[in-house]
């Protein structure tokens, strides 16, 4: 096992590498003129203006150049600067990655409940109405596009019967507490400002549940297999025949064993989160780094893209690593490959 | 209880309740695909009446802000999602798979070379990846097609090479390099045919999949181009007249019912080929 984990940290450094690489490839090596969004239609024809423009974002250069210097400054930390915000896009996204975490967090927090519950009582009452809901409720789920379910329950709650709120992270009219965490409920409840922290939460129910939908779906999927295989073993039997209540025999007895393999699908589940929440948060106009994603794909605007892409692979990688490795950890008698 | 037994021997093994509907409706788009002209009462282009209009008798799903018809563009749609999902799958296999055959077979340092790359460009969550080369080579249909290709064939590739892997270590195969056929002919008349099962069948469960993917791509502006009637940029148009809702109502629902549709089949043959599950 000690083996398996080393194996796989040893390999880490090679797969960022590799992201960066491809990340950098796959965005350079096309068609797309990157100058056409820097330069205006007008300034195209002269020479002088389109000459600087080069030299100063270093297109000048041949392609391994420009490569090495890329990785170079990565190293230092240094992603380039954004053509759109005119920040350095290791900076924005250092802002703006707070934003996606609590967005995320949030999501992955109501999958899990919906998903647990409805996994538990779909396998207790197999077969029956409410076993058939989840099944449903699980292919809605991984159907429904998420931008489509965004606009659809704004318009139904926030514009239709305005029980909550519209887009946005907080209403307008709040003074918003010092930036620490930049995790907005974090921030307020560490400056003791619970009307921010209230409200906050309240912004988060909506993009949350839309977010959090098709996982709560794979989740109640699994969760209700394992719960169906764990229920039929003899111990739950032993412990039905010792007189146990039917709730301490399905969460104490056999939910208990079903955790495991729960854990890791929820692991797996932020890669579907990432995704999803490019689009939730465009919808949401939630200032994370899906939306600067968006944005910095509309406007062409490639070192933002480049970091935004390398950073949410890296993400993506560390965190499929870390499921794994717990996975592995959890359950010895596993066998490696 | 007799009625369901003797309705019993009435319905193949096969035919489940998921896989019944989800081919209904699959069938249903497929034939808007190719009827879309003949099933929808305007054109998907033209101006046909005053902007904005509420559903109605005339206009089932409303008008959008130019005062195009919703519903036909909605049927329109078809004829861009369900191409594009086919190409990109269908490209998808053919690349992963011989790469993958090739990586699983020959081995190697271009085997290893190959599961490098598919490691690496796995790393990535689809839609970042798909989004950023979308970017790089410019908006249009052909180019988010390219970026849904290279994101979507590695998944394949490591599907056919585990099989590849499988299959190369049973008896008839050890049987056949015995008797002395050639390592193409191995490859070819005896390895190759029974690797495809399990990737034709993970390739239309990810049918579904493709045509979110696509529609996230043409949501924001780097797939479809206007005025194409293509499903993802209508709900872009509906989320700039977010008022009128009908706008949106259309080609989300076709999105929800043809993926739904694909997912349904998915789930059947899930049932179908892996009994355990129940």
């Amino acid at each position: 096992m000690t083996r398996y984990i080393l194996r796989r940290l040893l390999a880490m450094p090679f797969l960022v590498l590799g992201i960066i690489t491809l990340a950098f490839l796959l965005t350079t090596v096309t068609k797309g003129d990157p100058l056409a969004s820097i330069v205006s239609d007008r300034q195209m024809n002269n020479p002088e203006v389109v000459a600087a423009a080069k030299a100063r974002w270093g297109l000048d250069r041949s392609l391994p150049e420009r490569y090495v210097i890329y990785v170079g400054n990565l190293l230092t930390g240094d992603m380039g600067t954004s053509f759109i915000t005119h920040r350095p896009v290791a900076q924005d996204i250092l802002y703006r990655l707070p934003a996606t975490i609590e967005l995320v967090t949030a999501a992955m927090v109501v999958g899990t409940a919906m998903g647990l519950t409805l996994g538990v009582l779909a396998a207790y009452f197999r077969n029956s109405a409410i076993d058939h809901a989840a099944r449903i409720f699980a292919l809605f789920g991984s159907s429904i596009p998420v931008f489509w379910l965004g606009l659809a329950l704004l318009y139904v709650f926030s514009v239709h019967w305005s029980v909550l709120p519209g887009p946005g992270r907080v209403d307008a009219r709040m003074t918003l507490p010092p930036q620490i965490t930049r995790i907005l409920t974090i921030d307020a409840l560490l400056a003791g400002n619970i009307p921010v922290f209230l409200n906050a939460v309240w912004h988060l129910i909506l993009p949350a549940f839309v977010l959090g939908w098709a996982v709560a779906g794979t989740i109640s999927r699994l969760v209700r297999a394992n719960m169906l295989e764990v229920l039929g073993r003899e111990f739950i039997l032993t412990a039905r025949a010792k007189g146990a209540g039917e709730f301490r025999v399905v969460v104490r007895h056999a939910l208990r064993n079903t955790l495991v393999p729960t854990l890791t699908v929820i692991g797996y589940s932020f890669a579907y989160l990432l995704t999803g929440a490019i689009l939730t948060e465009t919808i949401f106009s939630w200032p994370g780094m899906g939306s600067y994603a968006v944005s910095a794909a509309r406007g062409l605007d490639f070192p933002a893209i480049i970091g935004v892409t390398i950073v949410g692979g890296v993400v993506f990688l560390v965190t499929n690593l870390l499921t794994d490795i717990a996975y592995v950890v959890a359950n010895p008698r596993v066998r490696l490959g | 209880m007799t009625i369901l037994a003797l309705s019993r021997p009435m319905r193949p093994k096969w035919l489940t309740w998921p896989l019944a509907v989800g081919g209904v409706v699959v069938l249903f788009w497929l034939a808007a695909t190719v009827l879309a002209p003949v099933m929808s009462q305007y054109d998907p282009l033209e101006l046909v009446g005053r902007r904005l209009q509420a559903p109605s008798w005339e206009h089932w799903l409303g008008t959008d802000a130019l005062g195009r018809d919703v519903f036909s563009r909605t049927l329109h749609g078809a004829r861009y999602s369900l191409p594009i999902a086919v190409v990109v799958v269908s490209v998808a296999v053919a690349v992963g798979a011989v790469l993958g055959a090739i990586s699983g077979f020959v081995g190697g340092f271009i085997g290893s070379a190959i599961m490098r790359l598919v490691d690496v460009t796995l790393s990535f969550p689809p839609m970042l990846l798909a989004m950023a080369v979308a970017a790089s080579l410019g908006p249009g249909l052909g180019n988010a097609t390219v970026a849904m290709v290279i994101v979507w064939w590695p998944v394949y590739a490591r599907l056919m090479r585990a099989q590849v892997l499988e299959v190369r270590e049973r008896e008839h195969v050890e049987a056949a390099v015995a008797a002395g056929a050639s390592r193409s002919r191995v490859l070819f008349k005896h390895i190759l045919p029974l690797c495809w099962t399990p990737v034709l069948i993970s390739a239309t469960m990810d049918l579904g999949q493709v045509i979110l993917l696509a529609a996230s791509l043409s949501f924001i502006g780097l797939g479809a181009t206007p005025p194409a009637p293509e499903w993802g940029s209508m709900i872009s148009d509906g989320a700039s007249q977010f008022y009128s809702w009908w706008v949106a109502l259309g080609p989300g629902l076709a999105i929800l019912t043809i993926v739904l549709g694909f997912n349904f089949i998915g789930d059947g043959l899930h049932d179908y080929f892996d009994p355990r599950s129940e």
